[in-house]
């Protein structure tokens, strides 16, 4: 019996083995993202969205099996440059995504890239990335970092506002946002504060922000820190007597939540909102709303996308690791996002619109994002001019 | 000036709550030896137990004692099952158990809670601003803050210095092992401070629920700033741990609020700001570097 049983294992194990090469191989995907600490949510959102993507095909993208290996990089750059690094060498994976923060993507995406991988970035778009560095195996599906705050400004300028109080954490991020903020606002400063990243209380900033009398304040907070920044901002009495214009990272789906009442009537900018009226919007959101009941961030949608994008690429090689063929097909950004129009700049970069929301009270009482109007068309980023491909 | 005093004000806060870590933090180093950086965790326990109790029933006074109660039994569990083996060990054996730990209750409030940060209310008899002078209107709830942590201090004063509790723990900060000859159940006693310091991160956190993000590693943010006030007040004394709070909640509060703006005074604005934002980074640690160059064991060292 003993017997029989090992040589039945023994013929399973044969097949097992002989399978993949009846059938084909699943294409791996690495996806290394933020999960743990207070940016996890972030992480959570991109890989939830991902995974519902080849759900909805039935363990495929783009009409090729595919095998989603996910890592987690604590939000620390070298750990994130390790998983890359064993993800390409140990693993042989060609297609990489998931980096959520600036700081491990510039630690890690040149390793991948110059790897000769793919790496197609849902969220983090630093802007040394954009211009002469850019290269032919980079895709950015979100947008260049600039773009978030240049919608902001213009927005500002749009609403009428003259004299601006803005602030960030005082990093990379934090100082391309204010750059970019200044860049479409027409008005005067009234002040620039940079705050710390580690930084939990911001009654000081609100001292200065009231002391400066300006006509909008525009911060840039995101995660936990905004959560905090708005609380203050409410408790300090500040809220409903100097507006806020905002970008998205500063108040997305879930910060939004924990915000609660704080947030009525701030206005906030964005590539994509949950009630964007497009067959492929809702064929997300209804997606999505089935399988994880929450409101998706504006990064799931960006990590759905970027889904979309790859299946594109891999629909158009049939599976097969070829790069050139890759990069050509992701390239044509053949696929329906969820934005409604998207397209590539010549850095590999989105060309596209830029909307006005704003915080209202939804139907069951909690605050809720609104679509309110169209801000820029057609916008891409200032690097691009400098990028040779 | 309403402005100077508003900021004034605005360390006064930021101080307090340092304290109240700081507290526990210095008496569990003072008293044990033992280097405990998961002290944030207890104060995230103690944000996390008073943002669900409060969610569920919507009483605050519930969330405060579900708070108060979830950090002090996290802290005394901690104790009697993890730190009780770490006091004869060396220093780096308690940083990797503690640091462990940290791991373990951050994925832990992740399984239990999700990674999406949680929502606390300002109760509503706190909630509102008072004007306490002509042109200076100050949040009530961090006018309570500050009175919840001066009164706390009082009494680890009073507890510290006049009871026969708070004389063993100062004779267990200075002399541990004549406590013990002296026939004292340190043990009893090393679990009490533990559990204090353990209520008092409870105490800071469910009060910081309202103003800051209750998340996942929230515990750690501040914990750095902790240590330095321990630092600079001088390992194993409350006395320091009050003193250091207070001056690392000033003047961290006064060089984010004021150094831009007199820098600016000398150079163009965006110069200034951005070595006027540096300049608060670094402030506090520029601080306990001199504090330890000249006081080599604080402002007000238990050990004399």
């Amino acid at each position: 019996m003993q017997h029989r049983k090992s040589v039945c294992l023994g013929l399973m194990l044969a097949a097992a083995v002989a399978w993949p090469a009846l059938a084909q191989q699943p294409v791996k995907i690495g996806m290394i993202t933020t999960l743990s600490g207070p940016g996890g949510y972030i992480g959570q959102d991109i890989r939830d969205a991902f995974k519902l993507a080849i759900d909805m095909e039935g363990g495929k993208l783009g009409g090729v099996p595919v095998e989603l290996m996910v890592e987690d990089d604590a939000l620390k750059p070298g750990q994130g440059k390790q998983i890359a690094e064993k993800m390409l060498k140990t693993d042989g994976i060609k297609i990489m995504t998931g980096i959520v923060f600036s700081n491990v993507a510039g630690a890690t995406v040149p390793d991948i890239v110059d790897s000769g991988a793919l790496y197609v970035s849902p969220n983090a778009a630093p802007s040394n990335f954009a211009g002469k560095e850019c290269n032919e195996n980079y895709f950015v599906i979100a947008w260049q970092n600039d773009s978030l705050h240049e919608s902001a400004g213009q927005y500002a300028t749009n609403l009428g506002y003259k004299k601006a109080f803005i602030l960030a954490p005082n990093y990379q991020a934090g100082k391309d946002a204010l750059t970019g903020f200044k860049r479409l606002f027409k008005g005067e400063i009234a002040g620039e504060v940079y705050t710390r990243l580690d930084q939990t209380d911001f009654a000081p900033e609100m001292a200065q922000i009231r002391a400066a009398n300006p006509d909008v304040v525009f911060q840039f907070h995101p995660g936990g820190l905004g959560i905090a920044f708005l609380r203050q901002y409410q408790q300090a009495g500040l809220l409903g007597k100097i507006p806020m214009v905002l970008a998205e990272p500063s108040l997305d789906a879930t910060t939004l939540k924990a915000v609660g009442e704080a947030a009525l009537g701030l206005e906030v900018t964005s590539h994509w909102n949950t009630d964007f009226d497009n067959a492929a919007n809702k064929k997300f959101m209804e997606a999505w709303t089935k399988a994880y009941n929450r409101v998706p961030t504006f990064y799931a949608s960006q990590s759905y996308d970027s889904a979309l994008a790859i299946a594109s690429a891999l629909k158009a090689t049939g599976g097969k690791a070829d790069l050139p063929a890759l990069r050509k097909a992701l390239a044509k950004a053949d696929f329906q996002s969820v934005r409604g129009t998207f397209k590539f700049g010549p850095n590999q970069h989105p060309v596209q619109d830029w909307y006005s929301l704003k915080v209202e009270k939804g139907a069951d009482g909690t605050p809720v994002l609104k679509t309110t109007g169209k801000v820029l068309s057609n916008h891409g980023d200032v690097y691009a001019k400098d990028c040779k491909l | 000036m309403t402005l100077v005093l508003e900021q004034l004000l605005n360390g006064l806060q930021f101080g307090v709550m340092l304290f109240l870590l700081a507290a526990g933090l210095t008496l569990i180093f003072g008293i044990m030896g033992v280097i405990n950086l998961a002290h944030g965790s207890l104060y995230m326990v103690g944000a996390y137990a008073a943002a669900f109790a409060a969610a569920q029933t919507g009483s605050f006074l519930l969330a405060l004692l579900a708070g108060l109660a979830a950090a002090a039994v996290t802290g005394i569990v901690m104790e009697l099952v993890v730190l009780r083996r770490l006091y004869a060990r060396d220093h780096l054996d308690q940083v990797l158990a503690t640091f462990a730990l940290i791991l373990i209750f951050n994925q832990s409030v992740t399984i239990l809670f999700g990674r999406q940060p949680l929502f606390v209310a300002i109760p509503p008899a706190l909630n509102g601003s008072v004007q306490l002078l002509p042109g200076l209107v100050y949040p009530v709830y961090r006018l309570a803050i500050i009175a919840v942590g001066l009164l706390v201090a009082l009494g680890l004063y009073l507890l510290i210095n006049r009871t026969r509790v708070g004389m063993l723990v100062r004779a267990g900060a200075t002399h541990r092992e004549m406590v013990r000859a002296l026939g004292v159940d340190i043990r009893l006693l090393y679990t009490a401070v533990f559990g204090l310091g353990a209520l008092l991160a409870g105490l800071a956190g469910l009060m910081a629920g309202p103003i800051l993000a209750v998340q996942v590693g929230m515990g750690e943010q501040i914990l750095i700033m902790t240590f330095v006030v321990v630092v600079i007040g001088g390992v194993g004394s409350i006395r320091g741990a009050f003193f250091g709070a207070l001056i690392v909640g000033l003047v961290d509060t006064s060089l984010r609020a004021f150094a831009p703006g007199l820098l600016r005074h000398v150079m163009t604005g965006s110069e200034a700001d951005a070595l006027g934002a540096g300049l608060a980074s670094m402030g506090i640690y520029l601080l306990m570097a001199i504090v330890l160059l000249v006081r080599p064991k604080g402002l007000f060292p238990a050990h004399v």
